[in-house]
């Protein structure tokens, strides 16, 4: 029993490592889509910010600044897609997979010219990344059964940005909300044009709900680069941001939900870690690859409309035209 | 009129001396001079691993001889096939490329330009003007597996693979045959970290595998997974267990908890290559470097010195003469897509 708790505890522990970058980025991608941006560049912003990040605090030999330069770096991208999409009232969706493919191509070009190691960084040595943080109290904790365990494997020893994506989840709502930026940017989702005529700055809005995100995907990318591992290699956000958008349409584009979606998505990864090989008596053998599906299978579900309704922002995709 | 005759005059002798010229130029042609060519995989020369032995190789070649070899990197997928064409087309031969991922564009290749040598190293391409260059990666994967037995303390090991492809589970298959040569009561956790291409580049997948079996016992883990294994020997080293690379020496990358690395010796590969199209020795069809070509094995530097004990040593030398003279038989996984443990 006790060993079965253990694993199921190490198993959320495992869960909560894996679903930071995919809350920073889907809370990203709500900013965006709450004020009418579809933001499907999400993975390019992560990818550019893991690469600027670990090339930052392996130069400067701070995480920190790596976490500074990470945020700046997906900001520029966020800015492109602003500047594409709302300015140039370009298609969202092909701005958002240039983000992406010009992301790809130079986080690779640039790391085999500036380092000359095919495709990674150097390693991040010591506290030149984020360690884990052990909590105060642990021992005293450990004692108690069940949640002494709980205390210590599963909420004390990570390092000060999983405590962030937990703690910034609030936030959002707060934001989003609870205040007036908030309800001005859900309404410039919903309707533009009131906005508009409400002599509001629909644009303005958009601009800021993307900086906002970009900020917020720097931060998932440099967890990924300085804290998660210890440096950047190619492609390494794995398809991160997809999943991030995946459990912002699974989440309802509601901060609470989206939490929920992008834990339950991290929790679908870790289990299928753990089930890797594993034979169940009477099911035999489950097929990794089918649990490494879920996520993307789960929301093609939601949105056939099976689970519920999944109800994009009124606005969404659609570039705002100004009439004259 | 008399003009135009000693200008046609002109003409014949020049063209008698481009045909002189061009006879002479085919004939020393035909005694040695070769014009080799070398495409790297898209990780570059400078990739501190698999491309890099290869350029040290290609290097040593050219100092050797003399003969200069164009090399290109190619920075996506696409251009490797194009990248083969050009040479072909420009005159080049042998072709070098580098790589598995590269075997679609070299069998592209080999089609269209059926007079051109290439050459691929670690990878397989059935066509009549295609040398294969592969590694008994079993055999050298053994070694590694008698090291890990001897340094483990908990009699758990570990392995994390990266695309879930018969060649990674030859990897698997060999480790898991030799822990058990050195320790039969030993248990091996192995896992694959994906089944896309994706799986060669997920390194905090590869760390969350690495915590996963660490956690449930095991203190030494072997990574055949590429990008991924850097999240293998990071984690590795965060937790304090020991970590096995790939490929090339790898030791340097986390100096300490790296017990060794299962090297590949791909540079010599390419060397032999270009030295054979040189004495035109040059022939289609595969080329095997196992432990006795000493074309795969366990690395030891400077890195590894103070982890590897002389017992250890001893015991992957007794197992290296072992293979080579056949008293110890690596089943390998892709004869029969099984591994008989």
């Amino acid at each position: 029993m006790s060993d079965f708790f253990l694993t199921a505890v190490l198993t959320l522990d495992a869960s909560v490592r894996v679903c930071v970058p995919l809350i920073f980025a889907a809370m990203a991608g709500l900013f965006a889509e709450r004020s009418g941006v579809v933001d499907i560049g999400l993975e390019g912003k992560l990818l550019m910010s893991a690469f600027v990040a670990a090339s930052a605090a392996s130069v400067f030999g701070s995480p920190w600044l790596g976490l500074i330069a990470g945020m700046f770096a997906s900001t520029v991208l966020a800015m492109i897609h602003g500047f594409a999409s709302i300015t140039y009232k370009g298609n969202q969706i092909v701005s958002g997979v240039a983000i992406n493919i010009l992301a790809s191509g130079l986080t690779m070009i640039l790391t085999l010219a500036w380092f000359k190691r095919g495709g990674i960084t150097p390693t991040l040595q010591g506290d030149e990344r984020f360690l884990s943080i052990t909590l105060p109290g642990v021992d005293i904790i450990d004692h108690i059964p069940f949640l002494g365990v709980i205390y210590r494997e599963l909420i004390s020893g990570h390092n000060i940005l999983v405590y962030l994506a937990f703690a910034i989840v609030p936030v959002v709502w707060w934001v989003v909300f609870r205040t007036r930026f908030g309800l001005q940017l859900r309404a410039v989702g919903e309707n533009p044009k009131a906005v508009d005529t409400a002599g509001l700055s629909v644009e303005g809005l958009r601009y800021k709900a993307l900086l906002i995100g970009g900020i917020l995907c720097g931060i998932g990318g440099a967890y990924l680069s300085t804290a998660y591992n210890a440096q950047f290699t190619k492609e390494m956000t794995a398809g991160g941001g997809f999943i991030a958008l995946a459990a912002l349409i699974f989440g309802k584009w509601h901060p609470y939900r989206v939490l929920a979606a992008c834990f339950l998505f991290a929790f679908l990864q870790a289990l299928a870690i753990r089930l890797q090989g594993v034979i169940i008596p009477g099911i035999g053998e489950i097929p990794v690859q089918l649990i490494d599906a879920t996520p993307y299978i789960l929301t093609i579900i939601l949105l056939a409309g099976f689970i519920g309704k999944a109800v994009p922002p009124k606005a969404s995709a659609q570039p705002y035209i100004k009439e004259l | 009129m008399k003009n135009t005759k000693h200008f046609g005059g002109i003409i014949k002798k020049s063209a008698l001396a481009i045909i002189a010229t061009a006879v002479v130029l085919t004939a020393s042609i035909a005694q040695a001079e070769i014009k080799p060519a070398v495409v790297y995989d898209t990780a570059g020369k400078n990739d501190k691993s698999f491309n890099e032995a290869v350029f040290n190789g290609i290097t040593k070649f050219m100092n050797d001889t003399g003969i200069a070899v164009t090399e290109l990197e190619p920075t996506n997928e696409a251009m490797m096939e194009q990248s083969l064409k050009k040479f072909a087309q420009r005159g080049y031969s042998p072709v070098v490329a580098v790589g598995f991922t590269m075997a679609n564009a070299v069998a592209a290749a080999a089609a269209e330009y059926p007079d051109t040598q290439f050459t691929i190293i670690d990878g397989v391409v059935d066509a009549p003007n295609v040398q294969n260059v592969v590694f008994k990666e079993h055999e050298g994967s053994f070694l590694v597996g008698v090291m890990a037995a001897m340094a483990s303390s908990t009699g758990t090991v570990g392995f994390v693979g990266g695309m879930d492809i018969p060649l990674i589970s030859r990897f698997e298959c060999g480790y898991k045959q030799g822990v058990a040569h050195q320790d039969s009561s030993m248990n091996v956790l192995a896992q694959m970290t994906g089944s896309t291409p994706a799986a060669w580049g997920n390194p905090s997948k590869g760390g969350e595998i690495t915590r996963n079996q660490v956690e449930n016992g095991a203190d030494v883990v072997f990574a055949a997974a590429g990008g991924t294994g850097m999240g293998v020997y990071q984690t590795a080293a965060d937790m304090g267990v020991l970590a096995i690379g790939v490929d090339s020496n790898q030791n340097y990358i986390q100096p300490g908890t790296m017990l060794t690395s299962m090297y590949k010796k791909v540079g010599l590969a390419a060397y032999q290559s270009f030295e054979a199209a040189m004495n035109g020795t040059w022939s289609a069809g595969f080329t095997v470097n196992g432990v006795a070509e000493d074309g795969v094995g366990a690395a030891m530097d400077e890195y590894n010195a103070d982890l590897v004990s002389a017992e250890m040593m001893a015991s992957v030398e007794a197992a290296r003469a072992g293979i080579v003279d056949g008293s110890i038989v690596v089943h390998d996984y892709m004869s029969d897509n099984t591994c008989p443990l």
